[in-house]
Parts: C-alpha cells; sequence; structure tokens
C-alpha cells in the first residue's frame, strides 16, 4: 500500500508537522464531535428521560425502554413491520438485481444506456418516486384499470388493504432501489479474472453450471456486500411507507423508523424516540454480526 | 460521449492515475457465436429490453400524465394521451405551491453543502493519509467508529442540538449537521495514500509546507476521487428527506425540493397533474447528472461500494 516511513523524527520540523496537521483536521473533528459524538451521548441520555420537545425532563432510568415493549400499541407491529419489509425486500431485490446484471451481460447491444437507465430511480427524490407509484396505485388509477379494461377484473385496493399495502410498499422499494445492486454486481462480473472463466470452460463449464459453480462464488464477497447494505437500509425503511400508506391501513405499514418519527416528532416524546432507534440500532448491530459470522460459509476470498 | 459505463470500473483501483479505461470489446472476449448461439442472443435480447421497458413504464407514464388534463387523469380506459397536451402544466406547477423555492432551496443546500464536505473531507483526509502526528491512528479509528451509527439514532437528539443553538428552519441546521460525516474523510485519506510519497518528498525538500504540497500537488492528482465524492454528496443532499422533514417547519421559506413535493400532496383538491409535472421535474437534474457523470458514478460504487442516502 503506501511506503510512509515510519522514522521516528524529533525536533522543530516534527513538530511544526504536527501543529499544521491539526490545522488540517480540527475543522473535521470540531464537526465530528459536535455533530456525531454529542448526538450520540446526547441520544443515549435521552433515552433514559422522559424528555418533551419543551418543558420540564425527568429522569425515569428503563421506563422508555419497559413502555416500548409493554404499553407503545403500535411498538410491536412497527417491529414486525419492519422484519416482513426486509424478508421481503431483501432476497427480491438482491435476487432481481443480480439476474439483471448477469442478463446485461457483454453481448447485449446497448447495455451502458440500459444500466443508466435502471439507475435513474436510484438517484430520483424518492419523494417523486412514491407520487408516481402512488398515482398508478388509485382505485382508479393505472392498474386497475389495464386490469379491469383488458380482462374484466377488478383489482383490490392496493394501498387500503392490509395485506396488498405492504406488498405494494415492497414492490415499489424493489422498483426504486434495483438498479444499486445492479451496479455493484456487474462491476464484479466485468472483474472476473478471464483465466478462471477459461479453464471452467475447457472443463466444460456451461450455462447454468458455470454460474451456480464458478460465477457466484467468485462473485460471492459482492454478493455479501450487497446483502448486508441492502438488509441495513431495509431495517432503516421510512419514505416509502410514510407517503405511499401513511404507515396505514391502520398501522399495517409502519416501520420502526415511522414509529421513532411519530413519536419524537408528532406525539413530541423525544426520550421514548431516542429509546426506540437504539433498539433499531441493536437490532442492525446483532443482524449484521450474524451474517458476517454466516459468510465464513459461502463467500470466497482470494486472498 | 461514450454510454458504455463499466469498462471504466476495471481502473478504479488505480488510484495513481486517471488512465483511461480499456477500450469495450463488444464480443467481451469471447468465443464465435454459433447458430443456436445467435438465436439464443436474439431472445436475450428481447428479453432484456422488454424488461427495460416494464421498468421505466411508471416513469413515462408519470410524464405523460404530467401532459394531461387534472380530470383526465383516472378516465376510464386509461389512456396515455389526453385529449389534449398540456405543456402548461409544468408552467402551471410553478404557482401551485412555492416550487421554485423548493428548487432554489435544494441546489443551494446541496452545492453549498458538497463544498462543505469537499473542504473538510480533503483537509482531513491529507492529515489521517499524508502527515504524521500523534494519536493520528486512534483519531482515525474513532472516525472510523461513527460511521456505523445510523441516521435514525442521530436526528432525534440533533433535532434538540439545532434547538439549543436555535437552528431549527435555518439553512445551517439544512446544511452543517450531515456535511461532517466520516466517510468523505474516509475516501479521500484512502485515496492519497495511494499517491507515491516521493512526488511530495520533492517539493518538500524545497521548501513547501504542508499547505503547499496539498493545495499544489495532492489536490491536483486527486480530482477523480474529489469528483466521485461530490456527486455522491450531491446526491445525498439533493434527494435526503427525513432530516428536512424534521428541521423545516415554514416550508414555503426553507422547504427544499422532497419536503416540498411530498407537501404538495396534502394541499387542497388533489391535484395529480401537477404532481407529476413537479415529480418529473425533480427527476430531470438528477437524470442529467448521471447520465454526464455516469463513469464517476460507477467508480464510486466500485471504489467504496456505498452511495449517497
Amino acid at each position: 500500500m503506501s511506503n510512509t516511513k515510519q522514522i521516528p523524527r524529533r525536533g522543530t520540523l516534527a513538530r511544526a508537522e504536527s501543529r499544521q496537521a491539526l490545522g488540517f483536521v480540527s475543522p473535521a473533528l470540531a464537526g465530528l464531535a459536535l455533530f456525531t459524538v454529542v448526538p450520540v451521548v446526547l441520544s443515549i441520555v435521552m433515552g433514559f428521560f422522559n424528555w418533551p420537545t419543551f418543558g420540564e425532563k425527568t429522569f425515569v432510568g428503563l421506563d422508555n425502554y419497559v413502555k416500548l415493549f409493554t404499553q407503545s400499541p403500535d411498538f410491536w407491529p412497527a417491529l414486525r413491520n419492519t422484519f416482513v419489509f426486509a424478508l421481503l425486500y431483501v432476497p427480491i431485490s438482491v435476487g432481481l438485481s443480480l439476474l439483471l446484471a448477469i442478463s446485461l451481460s457483454a453481448r447485449i447491444r446497448g447495455r451502458g444506456m440500459l444500466r443508466v437507465l435502471f439507475f435513474i430511480p436510484v438517484v430520483t427524490p424518492m419523494v417523486a418516486n412514491v407520487l408516481v407509484w402512488k398515482m398508478m396505485l388509485q382505485p382508479q388509477g393505472l392498474f386497475n384499470g389495464l386490469s379491469q379494461t383488458w380482462f374484466g377484473v377488478e383489482l383490490p385496493n392496493f394501498l387500503a388493504d392490509p395485506q396488498w399495502a405492504m406488498i405494494m410498499v415492497v414492490m415499489m422499494s424493489v422498483w426504486q432501489g434495483l438498479g444499486y445492486n445492479m451496479l455493484i454486481f456487474s462491476a464484479a462480473l466485468e472483474q472476473l479474472p478471464e483465466s478462471v472463466v477459461e479453464a471452467a470452460r475447457i472443463d466444460g463449464a456451461r450455462g447454468f453450471r458455470m454460474l451456480w459453480s464458478v460465477t457466484l462464488p467468485m462473485i460471492s464477497p459482492s454478493l455479501f456486500f450487497a446483502s448486508i447494505m441492502t438488509m441495513i437500509t431495509a431495517l432503516q425503511v421510512f419514505v416509502q411507507p410514510q407517503l405511499l400508506t401513511g404507515g396505514g391501513p391502520g398501522n399495517a405499514t409502519q416501520p420502526l423508523v415511522q414509529f421513532i418519527y411519530n413519536q419524537g416528532f408528532k406525539f413530541q416524546e423525544l426520550g421514548l424516540a431516542a429509546a426506540a432507534a437504539w433498539i433499531l440500532f441493536a437490532i442492525i448491530i446483532v443482524l449484521t454480526a450474524l451474517q458476517f459470522r454466516a459468510q465464513k460459509k459461502w463467500v470466497h476470498y482470494e486472498h | 460521449m461514450s454510454i458504455d459505463t463499466l469498462p471504466a470500473a476495471t481502473a478504479v483501483f488505480d488510484a495513481e492515475t486517471d488512465a483511461p479505461a480499456e477500450p469495450d470489446d463488444r464480443s467481451g472476449g469471447r468465443e464465435p457465436l454459433t447458430k443456436r448461439g445467435r438465436v439464443r442472443l436474439v431472445f436475450a435480447h428481447i428479453a432484456v429490453y422488454v424488461a427495460a421497458a416494464i421498468f421505466v413504464s411508471p416513469i413515462v407514464y408519470a410524464f405523460f400524465s404530467a401532459l394531461k388534463p387534472n380530470s383526465e387523469m383516472f378516465s376510464m380506459p386509461p389512456t396515455l394521451i389526453g385529449s389534449e397536451v398540456r405543456w402548461s402544466n409544468f408552467v402551471d406547477v410553478f404557482a401551485y405551491g412555492p416550487f421554485l423555492t423548493y428548487i432554489g432551496n435544494s441546489f443551494f443546500v446541496s452545492i453549498t453543502g458538497t463544498l462543505v464536505v469537499l473542504a473538510v473531507s480533503t483537509t482531513a483526509g491529507y492529515a489521517f493519509g499524508r502527515l504524521r502526528w500523534k494519536g493520528r491512528d486512534a483519531v482515525f479509528v474513532i472516525f472510523l467508529a461513527t460511521l456505523m451509527v445510523p441516521q435514525e439514532v442521530l436526528v432525534i437528539p440533533m433535532f434538540q442540538v439545532m434547538q439549543w443553538f436555535g437552528w431549527v428552519d435555518t439553512y445551517q441546521s439544512l446544511i452543517l449537521p450531515f456535511a461532517f460525516t466520516a466517510f468523505g474523510t474516509f475516501l479521500m485519506r484512502q485515496f492519497f495514500r495511494g499517491i507515491p510519497f516521493e512526488l511530495e518528498e520533492a517539493a518538500r525538500v524545497d521548501g513547501a509546507g504542508p499547505i503547499r504540497s496539498f493545495l499544489q500537488i495532492i489536490l491536483p492528482l486527486a480530482k477523480s476521487a474529489v469528483a466521485v465524492l461530490s456527486v455522491f454528496t450531491f446526491l445525498s443532499f439533493w434527494n435526503s428527506y427525513l432530516w428536512p422533514l424534521i428541521v423545516t417547519v415554514d416550508y414555503a421559506a426553507h422547504g427544499t425540493l422532497p419536503v416540498g413535493l411530498a407537501s404538495f400532496s396534502g394541499l387542497q383538491g388533489t391535484r395529480w397533474d401537477l404532481q407529476m409535472a413537479a415529480a418529473i421535474i425533480s427527476m430531470v437534474p438528477t437524470t442529467v447528472l448521471v447520465i454526464v457523470l455516469q463513469k464517476h458514478l460507477v467508480k464510486g460504487i466500485a471504489m467504496a461500494g456505498l452511495g449517497g442516502r
């Protein structure tokens, strides 16, 4: 990597460099302290307090955490919704984007343009994407309209039906996020060492066999990375349900982040919201650690 | 402009130069096609293009809906083009809400935020990557650790901090809290370490201090990394929704595009035609950015595997 020579240096020159380094790094240090370290510490503290946006703050110990699990009517459903969303979203999204990346192989004409096309919803403001889907999913919208005209079948009211609402939130999210993982997989596929692929082909590997025994193991680090990142973003889902269904009907699609948002900024219970945020963080850490543990079984690194 | 993006990814780890990507080989270096293979390839093209058509259809439909009169949005059977083509919807949307203000705010916040991130990340990256000082590695570990904290944990206490500062509903509250994340510093540090130290030594021997060699030697060599960081930072500010939603009170004054767009749907008698026009307009800048800078975007993803969000 680098060739920094770690020769201990003394004297004015080294001291001058230290001073200048401090100058270079202090804006970043100050900002990070003020806008990350202080909030993190504050957040831990807030979790132990009854902390209204305005007014008296009182220490309540672990009450916020107990309250979430025993009294808060929306907490368990929010937890369930978050898991249901992640369980549906992660495999569909990773699977489809992998399929797409493989399909857009070197022999497809215009694949560069196609990749850009699949990437557009990723960078578009999510709010705009949601608005478009919301219009299509209206009872008189495109989906139901086409179904009635072409097949004479009346579709359910997608956003007002608890089960369908979640499916539509997942569908919309898959559409919007597909291009990101696709680019990761494309980059990985593009960097497959030609020698290995060639050797496998000489050994007679073709089609599905080639994919399963050669290609997938070789891009497994990318697969692993994409699954972890996708899972983390899935557990943090907020915009799609908030705008598509408002978390409803009832609380059928309200995920944990929306619960946190509502507690903090609708009901002004910042302490309760902070506690819920830490529970979410703990879940993310535990699930990520589990995935790292499982990777030994299926991820192949070259070095 | 080259359309093919991915060959650039192979040049990614060649951090020192902006070496041009390998010329694209359409055959992908594979054996010549048999007749059966050619038939298969035709079907592969059809499948991929049909998938792409289905994929973009929501945006296409939204675009045509933005050109319809509102009364025909949900006509049965559904139509793509209404009884008239109303380009005026794209003008009327600016009168519907303070849409121009939202766009202006989004550009201001995203550009200023990107500049702050660039200034902070390049200087800190230089200190971590190329200067020697006591405690450097320990401080860097703390930097990296902060990457683990999710935004959801931060927004609640951050709102409290903003209240203490009296910054709720101000531009600085939209820009500063997320301009100091460790990601940019990490990215720049990694890049700077890849630059040969001999390059700087010579200047140092000639008496240039760190400031001069940072500005005149290191920074000019880091153009592609700076470009990658700029794009991702700009996109993450431009698309950010949760934090602006929390910290903005007066949308008409400080609302950014996502917040303004979301508040549209709450306005009197939902005007779907104007909402679609607004949605399409808000897609334009990012789409243009992606098309123009696709190479850097792909590089960024391959380089760090991380995106804005």
